[in-house]
């Protein structure tokens, strides 16, 4: 064996960097004998903005040392690896990928519970897995405890849905145990829908046996005999790891009959979600396990005394099972005793938008948007100024700049009109327009509205029409107390968390960002320069040097101009597609 | 049985379906599983192949239908050899999706569920495709891509177009 190893990052993410050009780079170097080292994948570590991304462990004076290259690119890959491969650590062209020591404690400072392997282990090794003491917990608990006992050291960590609702996890797993019947099932949520959010995916990605050893003793727990992970089918990735890691475990007697000895048999299988965001509420996952149209059913009944197939079911969010191994191992106190009086824990962001250094970032509660935005994110791309930043996608809602010092924390988040959420981060800067912003999202649940509830059909469909008459220049007095009209209904009145909460982003725009509402209405203009029926563009004659660039780029020909003249744009023939401002040199085109 | 012109075209191979029924014909809930088989194996899900579903589940040919139509991976058309699923996530639209669409659209001459005339590519909005950091983001077949500018999207395309004239299939 080596003493070179070289592990490369292959999560979606990284893979859509280039990384799997990465490797197969480096893999044909070492197979035509470039030079000598063991390669191997991990999942994703949370820098995505440094994708695509390479350890490099070496033996110095009986140690291991590891350095990290990042941004690194298929066609380099070869050069730069043969010079490490020599010991070259040194040399310009090595240096130049090695990762920063800002980029370094952007680490350091998070805290991670769920994520703990991803980035570190390799996804599709069992093997790796149980090195890091991975299945202990299963372990500990089918040798030794009860399933009161099980319940009890969650209640303790106080452990609630990470899935966004925020509810006890103990609570649902006591009544789905206390349900009669014997046929119980336990059901994984990882149908991630919320647009901008993408933590399951990775944990999937990154550590499908964490998932698999959550699950079991979520299982044992309630007493299911059989485990069901709904995964979106836009995850293709997710579903080919999960799968191996799976099989891995029923070769090695983690699933299936009798497990490590005990009375306790599970098995688990996988259900490929066909696109339906509505699927994520879980009484319509349910329906659509069953094989029908994701519709919600109404509860009560609750899915914990008559879920799938009408037995007992507990459903849970991914990174809901990816703390679970951890608090067996280190017990509910350890966990209770990281976040707030009201929430403990951790809980795993995707950062992503107007952000410097997006990714996935996993964080104690209790820590605030701003140590999260300026502080691990970097702050604001190109030095713009924060806006606003949205939490808890098409449910949630855009919490505005005065309000960056808002705790992390269940109760603290939902009292500015936002939610916590799944996870979704997405930081929104001086450039965009709140009211497309509500607009842009009611676009989604229109669209994703089951149709079973008239005020979710037809309200959401209502709302969409003003904000779209709105963001055209066409709004109308009187369009804003409509629309706060149709948000208390839709609240009141839909079936399901879908429909009770697509109002969110119009209610905390409105609350927030209510002068941009009116300024569309009654100046006919967009604060934000981004509705394009209510921009021009004009050249500012005195700054345009005449170089042509503009009028070359432009698309549709609506620049004209000659030589060392100040241009002109016909605002008749002017898409408003932004390549001219992209590339004048001189600042000379505004958005007005 | 032809029940319309539509019927008449629709010339299947339903055999292909039988090993799909062997495993699943009689497993309770199983008719999405069935369905993503189906359009694997056809690509879209013609009527044909929804009508012989229907007989060999058991479960009424409206049903079948409905519940296909309620998902936005089952198709009823053909696509093209090249489907581009482009992201409308947040993150996406925020750092400026809609241009992208608008730059492929005027490419290819043809909008969001459309296929081109020479069947080489069809243009499919799609929900989040998680790869926010790397907004704006579409996927052609298996492959991601991240990053976009408009011009950036069509150069993309434009290389594809040119390898498939020289014969190749390489993306």
């Amino acid at each position: 064996m080596s003493n070179l190893k070289i592990v490369i990052g292959q999560g979606s993410c990284g893979i859509a960097a280039g990384a799997a050009k990465v490797y197969d780079a480096i893999e044909n170097a070492i197979k035509d004998g470039k030079f000598d080292a063991e390669l191997s994948i991990t999942g994703c570590i949370g820098m995505c903005y440094l994708e695509p991304i390479a350890d490099v462990f070496t033996e110095e004076n009986g140690e291991v040392v590891k350095r990290t290259y990042v941004q690194l690119n298929g066609k380099d890959a070869e050069e730069v690896f043969t010079l490490i491969a020599q010991g070259d650590f040194e040399n310009e062209k090595v240096k130049k990928y090695e990762i920063s020591e800002e980029d370094k404690n952007n680490l350091k400072s998070q805290t991670r519970v769920a994520l703990r392997n991803c980035g570190n282990i390799d996804p599709e090794s069992i093997d790796a897995y149980i090195a890091t003491g991975g299945y202990e917990a299963l372990k500990k608990v089918v040798s030794g405890m009860t399933q009161e006992d099980v319940i009890d050291v969650i209640k303790v960590s106080g452990l609630a849905g990470r899935g966004g609702a925020g509810f006890p996890t103990w609570f649902k797993w006591n009544a789905a145990k206390s349900s009669p019947g014997e046929e119980k099932y336990l059901i994984c949520n990882a149908d991630e829908g919320d647009p901008g959010a993408f933590m399951d995916r990775a944990v999937i990605e990154g550590d499908p046996h964490t998932l698999i050893e959550g699950m079991l003793i979520g299982a044992y727990a309630i007493g299911a005999k059989e485990a069901i992970v709904y995964v979106r089918a836009e995850y293709p990735l997710a579903i080919i790891r999960l799968k191996n890691a799976i099989k891995q475990a029923n070769e090695r007697g983690y699933l299936g009959d009798n497990i490590m000895g005990s009375n306790f048999s599970c098995k688990m299988r996988i259900k490929a979600g066909a696109g339906a965001f509505v699927c994520g509420e879980e009484t319509a996952l349910i329906e659509s396990l069953e094989g029908q149209r994701g519709m919600p059913r109404l509860k009560p009944p609750f899915p914990a005394a008559s879920g799938y197939f009408q037995k007992p079911s507990n459903i849970n969010n991914v990174e809901t099972f990816a703390n679970v191994a951890w608090i067996i191992n280190n017990g509910g106190e350890a966990f209770a005793a990281m976040g707030t009086q009201d929430s403990k824990g951790t809980k795993v962001f995707a950062l992503t938008g107007k952000i410097n250094k997006g990714g996935l970032v996993e964080i104690p509660m209790g820590s605030t948007l701003r140590d999260v935005i300026y502080g691990i994110g970097g702050g604001i791309r190109d030095n713009k100024k924060f806006k606003a930043v949205q939490m808890g996608g098409p449910s949630g809602g855009c919490i505005p700049a005065d309000l960056l010092d808002t705790v992390i924390d269940y109760k603290k988040l939902s009292a500015t009109g936002a939610i916590m959420g799944s996870g979704g981060m997405v930081v929104m800067d001086e450039s965009t327009c709140m009211v497309d912003m509500a607009r842009f999202f009611l676009d989604f649940t229109a669209k994703e509205s089951c149709g079973k509830c008239a005020h979710c059909r037809l309200g959401t469909k209502r709302m969409l029409e003003i904000l779209e008459r709105i963001v055209n220049g066409e709004g109308k007095d009187g369009d804003i107390e409509l629309l706060e009209e149709l948000c208390v209904s839709i609240k009141d009145g839909a079936l399901c968390g879908l429909g009770q909460t697509a109002p969110n982003p119009v209610l905390t725009t409105l609350k927030y960002f209510r002068h941009e509402y009116e300024a569309h209405i009654y100046d006919k203009k967009c604060p934000a320069g981004q509705c394009r029926s209510l921009v021009t563009y004009t050249i500012d004659a005195d700054k345009c040097k005449g170089c042509t660039l503009c009028a070359r780029q432009c698309p549709v020909q609506a620049i004209s101009g000659s030589v060392k003249n100040p241009h002109v744009i016909d605002t008749e023939k002017c898409i408003k597609c932004g390549k001219c401002i992209a590339n004048c040199k001189f600042g000379a085109i505004s958005v007005n | 049985m032809d029940c319309c012109p539509e019927c008449q075209n629709n010339k299947s191979d339903l055999s292909l379906l039988e090993p799909v029924f062997a495993e699943l014909a009689n497993e309770k809930g199983s008719l999405i599983a069935i369905l993503q088989q189906a359009q694997e194996i056809y690509g879209y899900l013609p009527t044909d192949v929804l009508r012989c579903i229907a007989d060999r589940t058991g479960i009424k040919p409206a049903k079948v239908y409905g519940t296909a139509t309620f998902y936005t991976q089952f198709r009823f058309k053909p696509v093209g050899k090249y489907l581009i699923m482009l992201c409308q996530g947040t993150a996406c639209h925020v750092n400026g999706a809609d241009m992208v669409l608008d730059a492929i659209s005027t490419e290819l001459g043809i909008g969001d569920g459309d296929t081109t005339d020479d069947g080489l590519f069809s243009i499919k909005c799609v929900a989040c495709l998680g790869c926010c950091s790397l907004s704006p983001v579409m996927m052609i077949n298996e492959e991601t891509y991240g990053t976009l500018t408009p011009t950036k999207a069509v150069q993309i395309l434009r290389d594809i177009k040119e390898s498939e004239a020289n014969g190749g299939a390489a993306q």
